[in-house]
Parts: structure tokens; C-alpha cells; sequence
């Protein structure tokens, strides 16, 4: 894990993404591309997918990115950094370039990720390009003003999934996208949370030392879309996490292992009312929708604790073996 | 006059077109199979699985992934091919746009074949002309062996820094793509003097100086930076002329933007892009026979389209009949419209003719009809060759 002392003297040298954009106040991206950036040693390059993070960070003549980045489109984010991946072996290997290995880095939505961009991402994960790819996720598609996206979770009142005199917000669930993910049979995939950002960098850190393509999948607060206060950005990243709404967990070599167990499940309508996306579920008339909810996390949690203690003893020997 | 002995094989396009990708020796291939390209990718991926290459093969899921990884390997500064058709060709569009805006310069073999739907595998230039204004140069071959030296001068084309650009290179599906001929190939070691280091600014992996790629441009100077990008596409004319004269005086070929046929003192005249050109050769040599001042134009280069050098060629004709292998529905065809715009202000009469969509064979008489029909005065209908009912005429 990289240290705050290694994060923050990072900052001050040569940061690698600076302040100066035009991301909203208490939006949970920086801190999610700050944290990956920074707990990789060496040097890196960015892809982008079309979204809050690219426009924000790249309005010509300007660039808030001190590391090269790269953006071609919305869907092919995973596309063109197997290209650029496959410019590195190519130059590698017929010694046009030397030095330090370089890390690529992909950043892109959940637009980009679930929806628009799963052919793509799909496709580089089979061919097993040794990549990073970070899903910013805000569950919905925020840059064209809070839209629902297939990790946009029920019953959120989103600007296409609106609450009416019918409407009650999405009315689908959320995809599993992590699952989707290890279902592709790579080294490494995790879930994340800027809240827990010791526990993502140290997730960096795994991601980007195997020999393959790896996943994270990180919850990014969005202020406007979700209608929370700028302050709660990192407080409602934290109840996401402990009302097992956003659990921590890895994927190694198709092995799950639980990361962070919350010492008590809050209660979910502590994540609900900080929201004004679940507005319509606050107090006694979304007690249906609340209940429905409920089931869908604990029905996720019971199978995530079956999955970490089946595969408890094969991290105990890898660890031994590790040692 | 060539400096180097030729050896001749006999291949079909699509396999001259892998020998002039083994020789370039590009570092990156990204590509998808689609009909009539895969023998393009099919024979490469041979000579990659035979060592005869060491190009880092990308076999994606999809064409959109194709040109995707294709921009980023380019940008990134590793010398970047792919290949494609049709559909696909329809799939990566949007990218090759984005090529052509973020100045990345892939080269692109297309086996040129009609788009869906009803669906079919046979040629056309209807996909070529869907990316006719992304700001991809277009150049395309008569027959294999222009299929082979066009590939090898793509990458002096696409990656002159004043182009930066892709630079797409058509044959005609199934005509050209799966035709065996003699193609006569240069030797490896000449390909490889001949295309030279690739060299871009602003690479992605030059670890000296981080660069910003694709960002995001307002009104304030969207306008301005696809003007630049205009002006590349404008000034690969001159490039294409350059590399072209080189590949003439290197290996005695001469390929230039337009192939003037017995034009002389031509007074009637068709113009037309592809293989076609063979039939309309034969019947512009019938003609010339029997007395008549016929000529042809084919159209190599056809982005950036060289109005100034057809409107010299063209001096002198009364009329000219423009043929296009592709539609516009509700308008004239492409390269009528573009032939339009070369004549203006001159003399030179135009008409239009759509032939030959879906693979169908444009007939002798259809050819005659053309160049009979330019015996009147030419008139606003477009017409179409080869189509059941429009010219079986029962004359040849």
C-alpha cells in the first residue's frame, strides 16, 4: 500500500493528475484517480473513455494530466489501450523502446464499462492485454446528465427512469459487473471504494503486478446525480461499504477474499437518505421498494461469505507459499 | 528502368496485399475477418505464425475494436495496419473519423463490398464512400499488383508529417481481393528502404514528454483543429505525387493520381474508380478501332480528389460519362458529384451512371451504351448500367 506520505509527496513532485479541472465539488472520481495513480511506481500512461472525467480534465487548450493519456471514444476504451499495450510489446520487443516497464491504466464510467464499452472491455480481457482497467462507477450516465446505465441500481429516480405518478424509479436491477468480469478468467479483479482508499491502493498495487489484464471496480459519489451534499462524498462511499450496498473484495486467479468486513451492517436507509435520487423510498412509502433492495444486498452478502470462506484456505496457501 | 529485378508470382489481391504488410514489416496489426478481406489477414497471420514477420498481431472482437486499438498503437508510435470491408468498414466509421482528427496515421486495406442490407458478400465501393468525408485519404487499385505497390506507399503517404492521416487502400471485393494474377513484388530490403523509420510527433510512449491525446475541443477551437486537419487532407495531394514519383524512379512503376487511358485527343470520355477499369480499357480499345475519340479515367486518388488534375485530363473532351460503384440516394453519386465540382466553369458535359452494386458485372455493352449515349447531349437522369431492364438492349 502506498503510504499518505507517498501519496501526498507524490502530489507536490509531479503529480500525475492536478487540480485545476472542471469536476463538481466532492465529485468521487479525483480521489479514485489520484489513489490509483499514486500507488503505482514507475511510469504509467491513461486511457480515457468519453465521460465526466475526460471532458472535465481535458478542455482544449488545457490538460490536468501529467502522465501521457489517451482518449478516442466512449466505447472502446479497453480497445485502444490494448492498441497502445500492444505498442509497448511491439517497440519492446524490436528495442525501439528501454527503460523502466511501463503500467496502462484505463479509466472509464459505468456507461463505459457496463453498457457501451462491455464489447470492447470483454474482448481486450480475453486476449489478456496487460492492462488496469478502473471503472469509475457513479451508476448512472452522469456526464449527459443522470441517465440510468446498467449499473444504475433499482429504484433510482434517474433523468430517464424518472419517478411519476407511475414511474418508481429503475425499475431493473443493477448487473453484476464484477462477476461479469472473473467470468473472463483473469489474474485479478476487485471492488473499491474511495472511503477505504488504503484498501485501494493496496488493490492498485495487486492489480498492476500480475502478468494480465485486471479490474476495478470503484463506487464513485456523484453530488448532482445522486443528490447528496458535496461534504457526505466520502461518508456515503463509507455507508455504501458498511450497509453491504459496495462490498470490498478481491478476485484473485478466480478466488474471492473479502477485504473489509464492516464490524456492524448499518442499516440501509442510512445510504437511502442521504440521496435525494432515492427520495421517493425515504419513510413509510418506499417501504416496498426499501424491502426489495434489502433482499438483493443480503442475498449478495450470504453468497460473497459463502464464496470467501470456500476459498479462505486457497489464499492461506498462497500466503504460506508467498512466505 | 527498374532498378531492381522483379520476381513474378501469381496472386490474388488480397494476397499481393499481405506480401506488401510482411515487407512494411508493420509493429502493430489489430484486425477482425470479414469478407472478401480475411485473405488478407488469413495470409498475414500466416507469416506471422511463420516467423516471416515479428508485427505484434491484435486479433479483437470486433472492426470497432480494430481501428480503436489501431489509433491508440498509432498514436502511441509504433507503425500501425489493419483491414477491413463492408460492414466492417460501416463498424469502425466512427473511429476512422477520429483517426483522421487525432492525426493518427493507420494504414487500411479494404476489400471494397457492397453494404446491407438484403446482405451480401460481393463488391462495391458503397463502404469506401461511407467514410469518403471522415478525412481518411482514399486510394484506390485497379487490379493486384496496384493493390501491392499502393500498400507500399501508403505508409510514406499516411505518416509524411505534413499528412499525419489514415490512408485507406481499396481493391474491388472479389474482382481484385480474390482474383489470381501475376504481381510482380519488390524485394523485402527495398519495401523496408522505402518506407523508412516511423517517426510521429507527440508519441504517447516518448517517456520525455507526457502528451495529451483526444481531448476534448468547444467552439472556441473544434473549427480551428479539424481545419488543420483539413488542410493535411488537402495537402496529401502533393504528398501522394511525391511518393508516387519516388516509387517511379525506385522501381520504375508508375502510379499516378489518376490513370489518363488514350486520352489525347479524346473527345468522349468515362471516368470511373477500380477494376472496372479493365473492361472499360477494352471498350475504349474497340472504339478507338473503329475511329471513335474515346478515352477512360480512373481515379486512384480519390481523397483528397484531384480536381485540378482531371480538370487538365478532362480539356478538350465534349462530354463525359461518370460511373460510380456506389449511390447516393435522392442525389447524384460521389464521384460524379465530385467530378462536377472539377469541371465547373468549364465546358466539359457530365453524365451519371450507377453500375455494378452487389457485385454485379458490368457488361461490354453496358460500356458501349455509356459512350454511345454520349453521342447526345447529356441530360440530368442517372442511369444505370447493368441493372435488368435498363440497357439489355441486345447490342454489344
Amino acid at each position: 500500500m502506498a503510504s499518505l506520505k507517498t501519496l501526498a509527496l507524490l502530489e507536490e513532485e509531479r503529480p500525475g493528475f492536478s487540480g485545476g479541472h472542471s469536476l463538481c465539488a466532492g465529485c468521487g472520481i479525483p480521489p479514485i484517480v489520484r489513489t490509483v495513480l499514486g500507488s503505482i511506481r514507475g511510469p504509467k500512461v491513461a486511457i480515457s473513455a468519453t465521460g465526466c472525467l475526460e471532458v472535465a480534465t481535458t478542455r482544449y487548450p488545457f490538460t490536468a494530466w501529467g502522465v501521457p493519456w489517451i482518449h478516442v471514444a466512449f466505447e472502446n476504451a479497453a480497445a485502444v489501450a490494448g492498441g497502445v499495450e500492444a505498442a509497448y510489446r511491439a517497440l519492446s520487443r524490436r528495442g525501439k523502446i528501454q527503460g523502466e516497464p511501463v503500467t496502462f491504466v484505463v479509466f472509464a464510467g459505468d456507461g463505459g464499462t457496463y453498457d457501451i464499452g462491455l464489447q470492447a472491455l470483454s474482448g481486450a480481457l480475453e486476449r489478456g492485454h496487460r492492462l488496469l482497467y478502473v471503472c469509475y462507477n457513479n451508476e448512472a450516465y452522469m456526464n449527459t446528465g443522470i441517465q440510468r446505465s446498467g449499473a444504475t441500481p433499482y429504484a433510482a429516480n434517474t433523468t430517464t427512469s424518472p419517478v411519476g405518478s407511475l414511474g418508481k424509479g429503475k425499475a431493473e436491477r443493477r448487473k453484476d459487473m464484477t462477476a461479469i468480469v472473473v467470468a473472463h478468467h483473469i489474474p485479478y479483479a476487485a471492488q473499491a471504494a474511495a472511503s477505504h482508499w488504503q484498501d485501494l491502493s493496496r488493490k492498485v498495487e495487486r492489480a498492476v503486478q500480475v502478468d494480465g489484464p485486471s479490474f476495478l471496480n470503484v463506487l464513485a459519489t456523484c453530488p448532482p446525480g445522486w443528490g447528496h451534499e458535496a461534504k457526505d462524498s466520502v461518508k456515503l462511499a463509507r455507508i455504501a461499504v458498511e450497509t453491504h450496498y459496495w462490498p470490498l473484495f478481491e478476485v484473485v486467479e478466480g478466488h474471492y477474499r473479502i477485504t473489509h468486513r464492516p464490524a456492524h451492517q448499518r442499516p440501509l436507509e442510512e445510504w437511502l437518505n442521504l440521496q435525494r435520487r432515492f427520495s421517493h423510498l425515504h419513510g413509510e412509502r418506499g417501504a416496498d421498494l426499501v424491502c426489495r433492495l434489502q433482499e438483493e444486498l443480503d442475498e449478495g452478502w450470504v453468497q460473497l461469505l459463502q464464496r470467501d470462506a470456500a476459498d479462505a484456505e486457497w489464499f492461506r496457501a498462497l500466503e504460506e507459499a508467498g512466505a | 528502368m527498374a532498378k531492381v529485378e522483379l520476381a513474378l508470382q501469381v496472386l490474388t489481391g488480397a494476397e499481393a496485399t499481405a506480401h506488401a504488410m510482411r515487407q512494411i514489416r508493420p509493429d502493430v496489426v489489430p484486425v477482425y475477418p470479414i469478407t472478401p478481406q480475411t485473405p488478407i489477414i488469413q495470409t498475414f497471420s500466416r507469416f506471422v505464425a511463420d516467423g516471416k514477420t515479428d508485427t505484434v498481431l491484435v486479433q479483437v472482437e470486433s472492426e470497432h475494436s480494430a481501428m480503436s486499438a489501431a489509433v491508440g498503437s498509432a498514436l502511441a508510435g509504433a507503425r500501425t495496419m489493419t483491414a477491413t470491408a463492408s460492414q466492417g468498414l460501416a463498424l469502425m466509421v466512427e473511429v476512422v473519423y477520429i483517426a483522421a482528427g487525432l492525426r493518427a496515421p493507420v494504414v487500411i486495406a479494404v476489400g471494397n463490398r457492397a453494404l446491407s442490407g438484403p446482405i451480401n458478400i460481393h463488391g462495391d465501393h458503397s463502404d469506401g464512400m461511407l467514410a469518403r468525408d471522415s478525412g481518411a485519404v482514399q486510394i484506390y487499385a485497379l487490379d493486384a499488383q496496384e493493390a501491392y505497390d499502393l500498400t507500399v506507399m501508403a505508409p510514406r503517404v499516411a505518416e509524411h508529417a505534413r499528412v499525419l492521416l489514415p490512408v485507406m487502400v481499396g481493391q474491388d471485393g472479389f474482382n481484385v481481393t480474390h482474383s489470381a494474377e501475376p504481381v510482380a513484388l519488390l524485394p523485402d530490403e527495398e519495401v523496408q528502404a522505402f518506407v523508412g523509420p516511423y517517426e510521429i510527433p507527440y508519441a504517447l510512449l516518448d517517456g520525455n514528454a507526457p502528451s495529451s491525446h483526444g481531448v476534448f475541443a468547444m467552439p472556441d477551437s473544434y473549427f480551428e483543429l479539424r481545419h488543420q486537419m483539413i488542410s493535411a487532407v488537402e495537402a496529401a495531394e502533393r504528398v501522394y505525387g511525391e511518393v508516387a514519383e519516388d516509387y517511379r524512379r525506385l522501381f520504375g512503376r508508375w502510379l499516378p493520381a489518376l490513370d489518363a487511358y488514350r486520352m489525347e485527343d479524346a473527345e468522349r470520355a468515362l471516368i470511373l474508380i477500380g477494376s472496372a477499369a479493365g473492361t472499360a480499357k477494352e471498350v475504349v480499345d474497340d472504339l478507338r478501332a473503329a475511329g471513335e475519340k474515346v478515352g477512360l479515367v480512373a481515379v486512384r486518388l480519390y481523397r483528397p480528389f484531384p480536381h485540378q488534375a482531371l480538370r487538365e485530363v478532362l480539356a478538350g473532351v465534349k462530354r463525359v460519362a461518370v460511373l460510380d460503384r456506389a449511390a447516393s440516394p435522392g442525389t447524384y453519386p460521389p464521384l460524379f458529384s465530385d467530378a462536377l465540382g472539377a469541371v465547373q466553369g468549364t465546358q466539359v458535359e457530365l453524365r451519371s451512371y450507377v453500375y455494378g452494386l452487389g457485385g454485379r458485372d458490368l457488361p461490354l455493352r453496358a460500356v458501349h451504351r455509356a459512350f454511345r449515349e454520349l453521342l447526345a447531349p447529356a441530360h440530368a437522369r442517372i442511369g444505370y448500367l447493368g441493372l435488368v431492364g435498363e440497357d439489355d438492349d441486345g447490342e454489344s
